[in-house]
């Protein structure tokens, strides 16, 4: 069994791998490392579709995605998640 | 040997019951296409995967119009990723006859292969006319968004229902009349 991944290890690697000015890590394996659900907001998603903004994703985060058992993302551009953000 | 995955795949019962709840199928409005999804990109990863292998999967791909690789079946998924899958795919209402399932959990070289195959880390993964489509999250959102029903629509994939597939035909023929 691999080991899982640091919730902090895994924001900061977000952050200075996909260049993201906002990140929202949540831990969904109860502390064991190996469920994370994330939101990303970057502005190099911008004039990308979503398949794209995953495949990014996964290729810079491939080692950790490799390590756990489940990955969920959101992604936005900066404009998206303020809009998101007024929206809700 | 790569063997082995071949057979396995070819065995894989497909699975079309899944498709009971089809009647549930959401309403959608045809409107403007959108090229939602990217040709698979085969890049550097692809020297991993034996030919055998990759062979094996071209074919499972192409098994159906709509193909889902997943963990479980349909009936019995076995990871709620997985579930939400085919729960959309049924509320969309995909047609039994143009859907195959593949249970990566009965081949671990097909776990691991359609991971190299799609260049995509998780399961389950969605092919619609041999493309790539994505994994859970994407799926629930196109289907939120309402991409997802386009994008069935457009593949000829759902089930209409008969006074839908009537109107369509006439629609048609109206067409074709104004031409």
């Amino acid at each position: 069994m691999s080991e899982g991944v640091a919730l902090a290890h895994l924001e900061d690697a977000i952050r200075t791998r996909l260049d993201a000015v906002h990140v929202e890590v949540v831990d969904m394996s109860g502390g064991c490392g190996q469920a994370f659900e994330v939101i990303i907001v970057s502005p190099i998603f911008s004039g990308k579709n979503r398949l794209m903004r995953h495949r990014l994703v996964n290729s810079a985060l491939r080692d950790e995605i490799a390590q756990i058992h489940a990955f969920t993302q959101k992604d936005f551009t900066p404009e998206e998640w303020a809009k998101a953000q007024a929206s809700s | 040997m790569s063997f082995s995955l071949s057979r396995s795949i070819a065995g894989t019962a497909r699975t079309r019951s899944f498709l009971a709840a089809t009647s549930l199928r959401s309403a959608f409005s045809p409107s403007k296409s959108l090229p939602l999804s990217v040709r698979v990109l085969q890049g550097q990863q692809a020297r991993f995967l034996s030919e055998t292998a990759r062979s094996a999967i071209d074919n499972a791909v192409k098994s159906s119009p709509v193909v889902l690789f997943m963990k479980g079946t349909p009936e019995f998924p076995q990871c709620g990723f997985s579930r939400a899958t085919i729960q959309i795919l049924s509320l969309q209402g995909v047609d039994p006859e143009k859907f195959a399932a593949f249970n990566v959990l009965e081949d671990d070289e097909l776990r691991s292969g359609i991971k190299e195959y799609s260049n995509w880390p998780t399961i389950p993964q969605l092919y619609v006319n041999g493309e790539f489509i994505g994994g859970c999250d994407i799926l629930i959102a196109m289907h939120q968004s309402g991409e997802l029903s386009e994008l069935l629509d457009e593949a000829k994939v759902l089930v209409l229902d008969e006074e839908a597939a009537k109107s369509e035909g006439a629609e048609e023929e109206a067409a074709k009349k104004s031409e």
